[in-house]
């Protein structure tokens, strides 16, 4: 391992400042041949900001790249690519209307030749994928693929240009965990066949089922380099944030009355979203009912109709007697806090103002706006209670939302509905893709909702953070809606069973 | 009835329909080529007014006309590459741009001809392309005269359209070309320059706009006269859609509109012309362009990054 001719890539001193925040400070770093490193830290860390540097669409302030011992010039793609860096981007750069073979093949012929044949390439590239274990058609549309499978064709297009360093900006965020199985066992032939990797994350458990070594990165600064086999997963994370982390505690809940009824509610599938099938279920004070369950299973049609969006077919809701209507606005004035399951979609406006995203819900009330015209003093002050209230990090209430990270988007939603006291908060996915101090946070404040008196009901995929979190677990499988089992009295095994479809027949 | 069939059965009405298809052929090429590589060029109205003015001065001025032909080119992708630079590089709005462009082309041809020729009133004549007298192919029956019997122009347009398709699809520069209009990120991480292509389909495909636009004064009509482009470019950026951003497809469109064209002139000469005004025969081309527009685009797949500017480094 300590021989020198093993070293691949090293990193020297890479510094990089936008405007007055430094994303990367004096950040060493080296790879060797057949190794995995994983750089690990928090969203905003500077992991991505390291990445593009090293691939060439940033330029560093300061320090150098050596890659094969050979200086890389800054600032071009090309000349990384040529190097044998290959860059799989968390956001895929691929061309959905062109197939995979015409994606790969881009750039890797000179543009004013006549261009290799497509039945040389093709075998290329059907190699390659035997070899990796890459199954994916060369002729299919790259619109028509799954994720995983999008993902593949970035690898591909690596390995075709003779990659011998893959770089993977969090590869698993967006696949399923047979997949991600499927990439790990990818890159254990690559690295077999020599290729080094550098594998960015924040999935703990992944670093430490695949790297060697982890360097962790915080604000910007290597903070920690280790050996994966002396670490755990608790030492890492303590490394990522500075400090042990306070898993919200949660104090068993003190249920009071029902504030929400769903009385054999079915509503109308949607495409192949399944609706609600004959669903009862109670919402209660100071208790957080957490809603398990395979995504696409109806979490969808119960989050669309408690928000207002969607109407019962048959059965009743009721909220303090029976709902005369019902409509996204009628939820708000009901005293429903609504945090939706894709912030970027439906939560907020990207190119909207903190100030402007925060009053998106209650612009119309009495306090925002007067005689038909916008306070907007008051709805700047209502921003800045957030941003002070909340620990929302931005240059200040007029930034653009699109600035911000997700935590922090988060957080402002956060403040936007808990701040005018909601009796009952929809929380559908509220941590999802979220780094681990974001997590904590807002999982506390729904813990404190809760102890406040608000009915909480907490939509999951994720088994171990309904276990944590919920006083009442329901699991949800193709619109039906399981018995309540109260906190600590089912396995994740036994909730898995009824994820997967058992047990409804008895229980329906 | 009868005389619908007439009018389908004659040899001029087909020769009409790829003499006016052919304008049209060069320009929506032209935009095809800007529109893969996702800049949506406006400009194309104007562009074909200054090929216009510029081929037929060029030749007015003594040129032969192959060099008419260039003098439109030239000035063509000179006012592409105005629209590349404030789109491209500058990311500002293709639409803005495009109709600015237009104006100023426009507005530049017909005061450059003021100043060169201020006391004409009737527009001065040059003598354009002739058709080329093909041996033995004109003398098919019905397709010799159809196909055989028409200017170098008319072929040229074809064989630009055939070119054209031949690039974008089996060259990797056509390639690289239609991936800048797809996912410009994906050629930034190819090591490919973004503004390099997408300036470069616009300066090109300015050029064969103009190029149509000089068909007119060089081939079709012998003089330049306001107004003489008449909406062709817009009914350009329409056949772009209807044929799907592919060559081929569009060059049907540019024929079917032609065709329309063709059989509004010679339906106001039957009978039925006296009964009906001459302008719904000249809303018919229109007309049934849109409706063949709503019938062939619903399932066209849109340059995912058509008209979304590309900055470096940006998220």
């Amino acid at each position: 391992m300590s021989d020198p001719r093993d070293l691949v890539m090293r990193l020297d001193r890479i510094t990089k400042r936008f405007g007055a925040l430094t994303a990367n400070d004096a950040i060493s770093l080296t790879l060797r041949r057949g190794e995995v490193v994983a750089l690990l830290g928090e969203n905003g860390a500077g992991k991505t900001t390291l990445m593009n540097i090293l691939f060439g669409h940033y330029v560093a302030d300061d320090g150098r790249v050596e890659v094969f011992g050979e200086p890389l010039p800054p600032g071009n793609p090309r000349a990384a690519l040529a190097a044998g860096v290959g860059m799989v981007h968390q956001h895929f750069t691929l061309a959905d209307n062109l197939t995979v073979l015409d994606n790969i093949r881009l750039g890797t012929e000179s543009l004013f030749s006549r261009g290799a044949s497509r039945a040389t390439a093709r075998a290329r590239v059907e190699a390659l994928s035997r070899d990796f274990g890459l199954a994916v058609h060369p002729d299919a549309r790259v619109g028509s693929l799954t994720v995983g499978e999008r993902q593949r064709v970035e690898i591909l297009k690596a390995l075709y240009r003779n990659a011998r360093i893959l770089i993977l900006d969090e590869p698993t965020a967006v696949l399923t965990p047979q997949e991600a199985e499927a990439l790990f066992a990818t890159l254990r032939r690559a690295i077999a066949q020599g290729l080094s990797i550098l594998f960015i994350s924040h999935k703990l458990h992944e670093v430490m089922a695949i790297a060697d070594r982890c360097v962790v990165l915080r604000h910007g600064k290597v903070v920690g380099e280790v050996a994966t086999a002396e670490t755990s997963g608790a030492e890492l994370a303590a490394m990522m944030v500075g400090g042990e982390i306070a898993l919200p505690e949660a104090r068993p809940a003190t249920a009071g009355k029902v504030l929400m009824r769903l009385d054999g509610v079915t509503t109308p599938d949607k495409g192949a979203a399944p609706g609600l099938k004959r669903v009862t279920l109670d919402l209660r004070a100071g208790e957080i009912v957490g809603l398990a369950g395979v995504s696409g299973n109806g979490q969808a049609a119960l989050a669309d109709l408690i928000s207002g969006l969607i109407l019962p077919g048959s059965g009743s809701v009721s909220m303090d007697g029976p709902l005369a209507r019902w409509s996204p606005r009628e939820a708000i004035r009901q005293g429903i806090a609504r945090i939706p399951e894709d912030r970027h979609k439906t939560g907020t406006i990207a190119d909207f103002t903190l100030t402007e995203n925060a009053v998106l819900e209650g612009y119309w009330q009495t306090g925002f706006s007067k005689a038909g015209l916008m306070d907007w003093r008051a709805a700047e002050s209502f921003a800045e209670g957030i941003i002070a209230a909340y620990d929302v990090r931005c240059p200040g209430p007029a930034a653009r939302i699109r600035l911000l990270s997700g935590g922090n988007m988060q957080k402002l939603i956060l403040g936007r509905v808990l701040e005018p006291g909601p009796k009952i908060i929809l929380a559908n996915q509220p941590v999802r893709g979220l780094d681990v101090g974001a997590i904590a946070y807002v999982q506390s404040r729904l813990i404190a909702a809760r102890d406040g008196g608000a009915a909480v009901l907490l939509i999951s995929e994720d088994l171990d953070e309904i276990m944590g979190l919920a006083d009442v677990i329901h699991v949800m499988s193709e619109g039906r809606l399981s018995p309540g089992f109260a906190r600590g009295s089912k396995t994740a095994a036994e909730l898995g069973l009824w994820m997967a479809g058992q047990g409804f027949d008895h229980a329906a | 009835m009868s005389d619908l069939f007439d009018i389908l059965l004659s040899v001029s009405f087909w020769a009409a329909a790829i003499r006016i298809a052919s304008p049209l052929i060069f320009a929506t090429m032209g935009e095809l080529i800007c529109e893969r590589a996702g800049v949506l060029n406006l400009g194309i109205e104007g562009i074909m007014v200054i090929g216009a003015f510029a081929g037929w001065m060029a030749v007015y001025l003594g040129a032969p006309l192959w060099l008419g032909v260039t003098a439109a080119m030239a000035a063509g992708m000179l006012f592409g590459l105005l629209h590349a630079t404030l789109t491209v590089p500058f990311g500002l709005s293709q639409h803005v741009v495009g109709l600015g462009v237009t104006m100023l082309a426009t507005a530049t041809s017909y005061f450059v001809y003021r100043l060169a020729l201020p006391e004409v009133t009737s527009p001065p004549k040059i003598t354009p392309f002739a058709p080329m007298d093909l041996p033995v192919l004109s003398d098919i029956p019905f397709l010799g005269p159809v196909l055989f019997q028409q200017t170098a122009l008319t072929w040229a347009a074809l064989i630009c359209a055939g070119l054209v398709g031949f690039v974008l699809f089996r060259t990797p520069l056509g390639l690289a070309v239609r991936a800048a209009g797809e996912n410009p990120a994906a050629v930034e991480a190819q090591g490919l320059s973004v503004t390099g292509l997408r300036m470069g389909a616009v300066v090109v495909g300015s050029g064969l706009m103009a190029v149509g636009g000089s068909f007119l004064t060089l081939s079709a009509f012998s003089s330049f006269f306001f107004e003489m482009v008449n909406g062709r470019g817009w009914i350009c950026i329409a056949l772009v859609v209807f044929g799907a951003w592919r060559p081929g497809k569009a060059v049907l469109g540019a024929l079917l509109f032609a065709a329309f064209d063709a059989l509004q002139i010679r339906l106001q000469q039957t009978p039925l012309g006296a009964h009906l005004p001459y302008q719904v025969f000249l809303m018919a081309p229109y007309l049934l362009s849109i409706l063949a527009l709503i019938l062939m685009s619903r399932r066209a797949e849109v340059p995912a990054a058509l008209m979304v500017p590309y900055r470096k480094g940006e998220r």
